[in-house]
């Protein structure tokens, strides 16, 4: 990962190129990466605070036994939007911003290499998210058969904003797909000279897998909408045994893209983190080979683990051996990458800044979401776990504490070069504290209820689940709460209140993006920079 | 755009400003706002405006197409693009096919699965007896599903005539669209505005076979709500003569710039993405003439 450069071209940018456009038009026209990295980022962060307004109203309703505040299809309804816009909305849309921001400046590139589509991609989000939140106005209610739309739930059993559901579905797909294939023409083909493969910052690098997994997989999923959406309307039987159609073949498919897509929303986060520790432990990433083919090992696993999510659904039994040992597998690249982490923060001097400090969270406390989540492939206890809170407890710690704390992570890292001030560090730091102390207190308990056997997605429990509840509930308030310290502190950065940053920030920073100012030009790297 | 100039520091091509994607995000919003209400009110046989804010939906959604398309071949013709700017678009043309044929696999993996698995089952398969003699008992597992376990029947689309004689009209159009492809390298114009024009008509005469082959479908009584093997027929190729459709209206749009003299030996791009595109749905169609009509 040598970063050495020859040419940065700091200042002649803004005098002989043209100015930046200002107002509306700026941002709805532009084909600037940083603009529309800004976008998605922001987007991203309003789509969490919204799918996390419905959480908060899952864990209201949930925060006493029996019914309180909604009525369960408005239960219903809320579990799965919340589940879609924290997927589709606030997860994949920050690490594409990320992605766009980040991935020309690592490379040494002048923009995207499709600026124009780049722009498309981001701009069909928000109408697709407009589409899918007025669906909940609409008589009968929005979607209401979990982020996963289960056949014969989302077919036979739905309301009928199911078809403005599909569309939309299908506008996130194709903006994902655009944006991965824009993600994935710019490494191939603009890379600095002298920045062989090898030489690729790791963000870069998952990024690139990750790209290639949503290129395979977003067909995938408007394939198996479509096939619902014909069930619904137009008297298909994919999912209707009648027709000779299979509910369960729904499950397959959706799975098929549904696995790799987790990966998707993690591998980006493997990324900013061996950028992170490396930053504040003052040692160069250990591992770095293993880290690029450990990335690669897990996203080819991920095509042939799906089945791991309906073990009791009735497979025949050498189905269920082999989707258990191949799920299995997967833990020794993440093995290596967690390995690797450790072994990069070991005899380091080490700094605790707040990046740090998110990063050094997600290694734990994605390691408590990754073991639990051998736990979940052992098939015959799966038989006990499935559909409970302990799913539940599960992937919100590999997607809150390991996808949305690298996020924070990457955003306190990069918000510097971004911005050109140093954010508010008090605020910074009531902030991770505060959301720390509240994940855990927030999905913990979920991992008790559910062994017990609390079913997920059911507005209501029995009566000795209640004391967990009540803390889970009072944990997801305040993690709720302390994100609202985030926004005011991004707000406050981006009016750039806040101490001058310097150009290289972190002292222990490696990396093109720290060879040019802060805040980054408009325009970098028009001339490429030469690796040595 | 007109007075823009590439300078020579500058490696990449960047576009300024562009207005044509948030008109094409708009398309796309009507679109889909338009195709959701139409499908519900088409099913309940409801009046309402879905079908009209589709329609306008897809012809913003061709404006846009338009505007962005003489945008960039503007700036093509303007010599503004390096040779990395164009294996840029090669690239990407080739990732966005790999994105169509995952959505064709998500297609043909239902009719793999529902022939190897799903309908055996039903039909009592593997330790699936009491499926077949308690919920669907006479089912028989048989493909093509003529009798489905719920009671409708239909009838097979045989291989022999049309579906033959499609195959063998698109298989040539691809030949016929690689000769045209020779010509252009080799700079024999006439032979490329000739057999991309032959390619063109035998696209549409596959086109119109098909409408014919769907008339037949539903005179013998194979219809889409026919189970599944109505079901993976009329889905697959229905997709597939939607992209027909797309590539046969890119190859005539690639044979009027043809005429106007666009593309040279080395520099044809939207040439060789149209091709591509063409092969791509003529593999397809193979894929679909052997699993769908023969086995």
């Amino acid at each position: 990962m040598s970063t050495a450069t020859d040419t940065i071209h700091h200042d002649e940018h803004d005098d002989h190129h043209h100015h930046i456009p200002k107002g509306i038009k700026r941002w709805l026209f532009t084909t600037n990466h940083k603009d529309i990295g800004s976008l998605y980022l922001w987007f991203s962060f309003i789509m969490f605070l919204t799918g996390g307004a419905m959480a908060m109203v899952i864990r209201a309703e949930l925060f006493q036994p029996g019914l309180q505040i909604v009525d369960p299809n408005f239960f219903n309804q809320m579990t799965t939007v919340h589940g879609l816009i924290m997927v589709f909305g606030a997860v994949m849309p920050a690490f594409t911003g990320l992605a766009n921001w980040l991935i020309p400046m690592m490379i040494g590139a002048p923009d995207m290499a499709l600026p124009r589509m780049n722009n498309w991609s981001f701009w069909i989000l928000p109408f697709a998210f407009l589409i899918l939140l007025s669906s909940l106005f609409l008589e009968g209610g929005g979607p209401a058969f979990g982020w996963t739309f289960y056949a014969p739930l989302s077919t036979t059993y739905s309301s009928d904003s199911t078809a403005l559901f599909v569309f939309s579905v299908h506008i996130m797909g194709i903006s994902s797909i655009m944006g991965a294939i824009n993600v994935i023409v710019t490494i191939w083909n603009m890379r600095a000279p002298g920045m062989t493969w090898m030489k690729m910052p790791m963000f870069v690098w998952t990024w690139l897998i990750t790209a290639f997994l949503l290129i395979a997989v977003m067909p995938v999923l408007a394939g198996v909408v479509t096939m619902v959406l014909t069930d619904k309307y137009f008297g298909t039987s994919f999912f209707n045994a009648a027709g000779g159609g299979d509910p369960v073949m729904f499950q397959h498919i959706f799975w098929f893209f549904g696995h790799p897509e987790v990966y998707i929303m993690i591998l980006p986060a493997f990324g900013i983190i061996s950028h992170i520790i490396p930053t504040f432990a003052r040692k160069p990433l250990f591992g770095y080979a293993s880290m690029v083919y450990a990335t690669a090992s897990i996203a080819l696993l991920s095509f042939i683990v799906w089945a791991h999510h309906m073990f009791t659904t009735g497979m025949p039994v050498a189905a269920e051996m082999f989707f258990m040992f191949a799920t299995m597998l997967i833990s020794v690249p993440t093995g290596v990458k967690v390995f690797n982490w450790v072994a990069t923060m070991w005899r380091g001097s080490m700094t605790f800044e707040i990046p740090m400090l998110f990063a050094i969270a997600f290694v734990v406390l994605f390691t408590i979401g990754g073991l639990s989540g051998l736990m979940l492939a052992i098939t015959p206890v799966d038989f006990q776990y499935h559909d409970t809170y302990f799913v539940v407890a599960h992937f919100h710690y590999v997607l809150v504490t390991g996808a949305v704390f690298s996020i924070m992570a990457a955003a306190y890292y990069w918000l510097p070069k971004w911005t050109g001030v140093m954010y508010d560090n008090t605020l910074a730091k009531w902030h991770f504290w505060a959301s720390l102390v509240s994940v855990n207190v927030l999905f913990f308990p979920m991992h008790f209820v559910g062994l017990a056997g609390m079913p997920r997605r059911i507005p209501d429990y029995a009566l000795q689940f209640a004391d967990f509840n009540k803390w889970i509930s009072i944990g997801g308030f305040a993690f709720g709460l302390s994100q609202l310290i985030f926004l005011a502190l991004l707000i406050k950065a981006c009016r750039k209140q806040g101490e001058p940053a310097s150009d290289q920030v972190w002292d222990g920073a490696e990396g093109l993006e720290w060879e040019i100012p802060s805040p980054a030009p408009y325009h970098t790297f028009e001339t490429p920079p030469v690796i040595k | 755009m007109a007075q823009q100039e590439v300078k020579e520091y500058q490696k990449y091509y960047v576009p300024e400003q562009s207005i044509w994607p948030i008109i094409g995000a708009v398309a796309l919003f009507l679109i889909a706002v338009g195709a959701g209400t139409f499908t519900v009110e088409v099913s309940k046989g409801k009046e309402g405006h879905g079908e009209w804010i589709l329609l306008a939906g897809i012809a913003t959604l061709i404006f846009m197409v338009t505007g962005w398309f003489r945008n960039q071949i503007h700036e093509s013709m303007a010599g503004l693009y390096s040779e990395q700017l164009s294996r840029s678009y090669r690239q990407g043309m080739a990732w966005f096919i790999f994105s169509e044929v995952m959505f064709f696999a998500a297609f043909f993996g239902a009719l793999f699965y529902a022939r190897t698995i799903a309908i055996p089952w039903l039909g009592g398969a593997s330790n699936n007896a009491m499926t077949n003699e308690v919920l669907w008992p006479g089912f028989e597992a048989v493909w093509p599903l003529l009798q489905t376990p719920g009671g409708t029947e239909s009838t097979q689309m045989g291989w022999f005539g049309l579906p033959l004689i499609n195959t063998l009209l698109l298989l040539t159009s691809s030949v016929t669209c690689h000769y045209a492809h020779v010509g252009l390298e080799q700079n024999k114009r006439k032979q490329l505005s000739w057999m991309l024009g032959l390619t063109i008509i035998l696209g549409c005469i596959f086109l119109a076979l098909q409408v014919e082959e769907y008339i037949h479908a539903y005179e013998i009584g194979l219809t889409l709500d026919s189970g599944l093997y109505g079901n993976t027929f009329f889905l697959l190729t229905g997709f597939h003569g939607m992209h027909v459709t797309l590539g046969t209206v890119i190859l005539i749009v690639l044979w009027f710039r043809v005429q106007k003299g666009h593309f040279t030996p080395d520099n044809h791009f939207a040439f060789q993405a149209g091709s591509w595109y063409w092969h791509f749905v003529d593999v397809v169609w193979v894929m679909l003439f052997f699993f769908v009509y023969i086995l």
